[in-house]
Parts: structure tokens; sequence; C-alpha cells
């Protein structure tokens, strides 16, 4: 289904996350005219054209939608294409974590770096993505009262996901550690080294 | 060089925001009512998308450096400052000279252009302030100085006088989505059967309205999704935010309207107090 978003807006339900996935990349490989923004979600894709026909464009994205929820893993994955965290695991909460999830520490960082993690979608702030596919061992509750300044580069969990926090800011995930890498920078293009469907894989420094 | 004297309650550098970029979770910021910004930029012959100022509930003091065309469009304020200074006609304020905005007769944000732009140093393509993310300049202070763009290849100034909207009642035009189906039957006659008044805790990122409650037809929690400015989005107390230009790229709560984009500036321009209306059209 198609959802009309005020004048210049459609919501494109692919009711997952791996087809919102395919018809991002999709969208930003054929850019139909006038289209200036392409927003996935994990049900969904904002597609805002203030400078199309809405008609033609709708009935173009109901055949990439149709293609992209039919499209199983087209290719294999390369391994060029994932991008590599290095984090020093001492973090504040990695021994709460530890507790929360009743294993020793060492195991948290093992579950934490044993698997390809997959951005779903950024938000909460510029360069924030949400990283899906963490070890379920790993979902812990965020925290009952959130810090006033979390610094850049903090390497985080809550609930399904993992984090790296791009700039200072207050926060409630759990501190696992902290990575050297920069993961948001403005003046860097694009500047976020996450993008929806990135593949990360976080390492023990 | 504009040397800020005073900023009043709040005052930024905008232009028309960062487009393109809200999948990295970065707003689209910009002028809140950006047809004003356009029109103040039009009056002193610039592009209408160069950065000027936006100042909210007038207050502004500006001292500027060497002479300059300047215009002010938006919420009307009292102007204090060189002969012929006012609102919606380009006027020259000379090197040393001061101007001043009072508080606004109606409405709350007053846009100044100035021949040249304001030429701060853009990030991510943008001069605006974004007060979500912090991206941009930060708000002006007493001592902020701004640099004036370069006039020399502009056009002439070809408009002497541009008229101003009156205050009337303010009514949104909506249409109809993309989430109306998460309401309970009659959410939306609901929305439009009586004025709501505008929250105290209204700022850049939206408006919030207290008034008839819209209540829920469907449980459950809704994914994050895309967000347009403009965008009814409704929390579980069940009153309205109407989302402006830093609204958040991505939100939980179920839009059950979207203002159209010729109303996005009348939103802007509500004020805490004011009440609002909003009507069907699609």
């Amino acid at each position: 289904m198609i959802r009309r978003v005020g004048e210049h807006g459609l919501l494109v339900e692919t009711g997952a996350l791996d087809v919102s996935h395919r018809l991002d990349a999709a969208l930003r490989a054929e850019r139909p005219p006038g289209v200036v923004e392409v927003v996935p979600g994990p049900e969904t894709v904002l597609v805002v054209a203030p400078g199309a026909e809405q008609g033609g464009l709708r009935a173009r994205l109901g055949e990439l939608l149709r293609r992209c929820a039919a499209a199983g893993v087209t290719e294999a994955p390369e391994e060029k294409d994932v991008v590599r965290v290095p984090v020093v695991y001492d973090g504040a909460d990695l021994e709460s974590v530890a507790e929360l999830a009743g294993v020793p520490v060492d195991e948290v960082v093992a579950r934490h770096t044993g698997r390809e993690l997959v951005v779903g979608w950024l938000g909460f702030a510029p360069g924030f993505a949400y990283l899906t596919g963490l070890d379920p061992v790993l979902h812990v509750p965020r925290l009952a009262t959130p810090r006033t300044s979390v610094p850049a580069g903090s390497v985080a969990v809550a609930g399904p996901y993992s984090a790296v926090y791009p700039a200072a800011s207050p926060g409630g995930w759990r501190l696992l550690g902290r990575t050297g890498l920069r993961v948001w920078d403005v003046t860097a293009r694009p500047p976020s080294a996450f993008r929806p469907g990135t593949r990360v894989r976080f390492e023990a420094a | 060089m504009i040397e800020v004297l005073g900023s009043g309650p709040y005052a930024t550098v905008q232009d028309l925001g960062r487009r393109g970029l809200a999948h990295l979770g970065v707003p689209r910021s910009g002028a809140a009512d950006e047809a004003s910004l356009r029109l103040a930029n039009r009056l002193v012959g610039n592009p209408e998308g160069l950065a000027g100022i936006e100042a909210t509930f007038g207050g502004l003091r500006l001292r500027f450096g060497r002479g300059a065309w300047v215009a002010l469009a938006g919420a009307p304020c009292p102007v204090r400052g060189p002969a012929r200074a006012g609102m919606g006609v380009p006027f020259w304020v000379p090197g040393g000279g001061e101007l001043a905005l009072g508080a606004p007769a109606w409405g709350l944000r007053t846009y100044l252009a100035v021949r040249g732009g304001v030429a701060v140093e853009p990030v991510l393509g943008s001069r605006s302030t974004d007060s979500l993310s912090g991206l941009g300049p930060p708000p002006l202070a007493p001592g902020t100085r701004l640099p004036i763009g370069d006039a020399a290849d502009r056009g002439g100034i070809g408009v002497d006088l541009a008229p101003l909207p009156g205050p009337g009642p303010a009514v949104l035009r909506v249409l109809r989505g993309p989430r109306d189906d998460w309401f309970a039957e009659g959410a939306l006659a609901a929305l439009c059967a009586a004025p709501y008044e505008v929250s105290q805790d209204s700022n850049r990122v939206g408006v919030r309205l207290r008034g008839a409650e819209l209540a829920r037809g469907r449980e459950g929690e809704l994914p994050s999704e895309g967000m347009v400015a403009g965008a009814v989005q409704v929390p579980p107390s069940g009153q309205p935010i109407v989302f402006l230009a830093d609204h958040p790229p991505t939100g939980g709560y179920p839009v059950i309207a979207v203002v159209r984009e010729a109303d996005l500036g009348v939103a802007a321009q509500l004020r805490p107090g004011d009440e609002v209306r909003f009507r069907v059209t699609g």
C-alpha cells in the first residue's frame, strides 16, 4: 500500500526492513525525477517529491515495491562493504549489561563482536544509526535515568539495537565501550559512515 | 559585518535548510516561515534562498559595520532605525547604523534579509541553525558578528513595497493521512470541530496544541517512519503537534493529517495563546 503524505509525499509500506533497504537502494540508483528525500524506516519508505507528477511516481513506486518484495538476497555481500568499528570495551555500563544478560563481561564482548550488524535506519540525531541484528542475549533495557552527556564515539546497546554515538549528546543507552572511528563528520561527503543497509562489524581493539 | 546587540527571545540564521539528508538523521531545518524569508530576499534583490535572520517575537538589535540594503518580512514589528526603515520595504542602513525591532503586533517570526545574504560558514550545504540537532551556527547572542556576502553580482532591487498579510483568524488546511486509519471514528472531525490553543512549549520543532483529544482507534505502536513539515502528529496524550522546520526526520506517533504547504507559514507564525482551526481539504 502507498499512502499519501500531504501534497508532496508518498509513504510506501514495505512491511519489512530488508524490503525498505532494497527499495531505498533502487530509488537512489534510479533517482526518479522530482524526488528530494528518500527516508527508509523499519516497515516503510517515505518518498518526498515536490516536483513529481504523482500518478506516474505512484505507479513506478508500486512496480519497484513488487520487485523489491519478491527479491531475495541476489548477490553474496562483499567483505569490503563492511564497516569495521574498533572498540575499546571499557564502558561504564559493561558490568551492568553483563549482569542483566547473565553472562561474564568477556562474553558480552564476544557476543557484541560475534555478529555482523546491519544499519536499520538513522534517527534521534544526525548520524545516529540503529544497528539491527544484535545478539538477543545483549537485549537489555535502557537506563532508567538517561545521562545528560554521552561522549562522541561511545558504543552502546539498548533493546534490540546497538549504536555508536555520532556526537556528544544526552543518552539513555548502556555504554559498552568507545571507538576512535569517526562515524559522523560534517565536512566529509557523505557525512555519515553509516547509511540504511550498511553492514557493520565491531572488533575488540 | 553585522554586530548583534540584542537577540530578543530567540534569533537564528536561516536559509532554506538541508535537503536530501533526512535518511542520515539530519532535519531539514531552514526558515520556519519560508515564504517570508523568500519575500525579504526578493525585496533586496537576493536569490530567494540566501541566509537571513529569523527573529522570534522581535527584540532584535543590530549594528551594521558597513552600509547595506535590508528588508523585513513576516510578523510585523515596530522598527527603529534609519529613515524609511519598516516592514515590507527595502531600506538602506548606513555604515555604523543601528536597527531595532519591537514586539510584533501579531505573528511570531520576523525575517531580516540583507543584500548579499548573511555569509556565515555553511554546514552540510546550509547556514541554518537547527535547534533540534545543533547543526549550523549557534543562536544569535549579544556580540555575535555576522559577515555579509558579496552583493556585487546581485540583480537590481525591483520591488518598492510588498503587501503584508493581515492578522485574521488562523486556519490550517490539511490533507488527511497518512495514518488517519489509526484513529477512532470521528477523530478527523474532532480535529476540525473547534479551535485549538497554541501551547507555551511550541518551538521550531513543532507547534504544540491544546484542545479536543484525538482518540486512537488502534492499539499498539507504529514503527518509526519518515516525517514531513506540516505533519499533524498525535502522541499518546491525544493533543496534536504540527511539525515545523526542525522536526525529527523520523517519528513513531501516527500522523492524522498534513498541513498544506501554502499554510506552513501560517503555522510558523502562531504564538502561544493563539487559536487555530483545521480544515480538511482532501
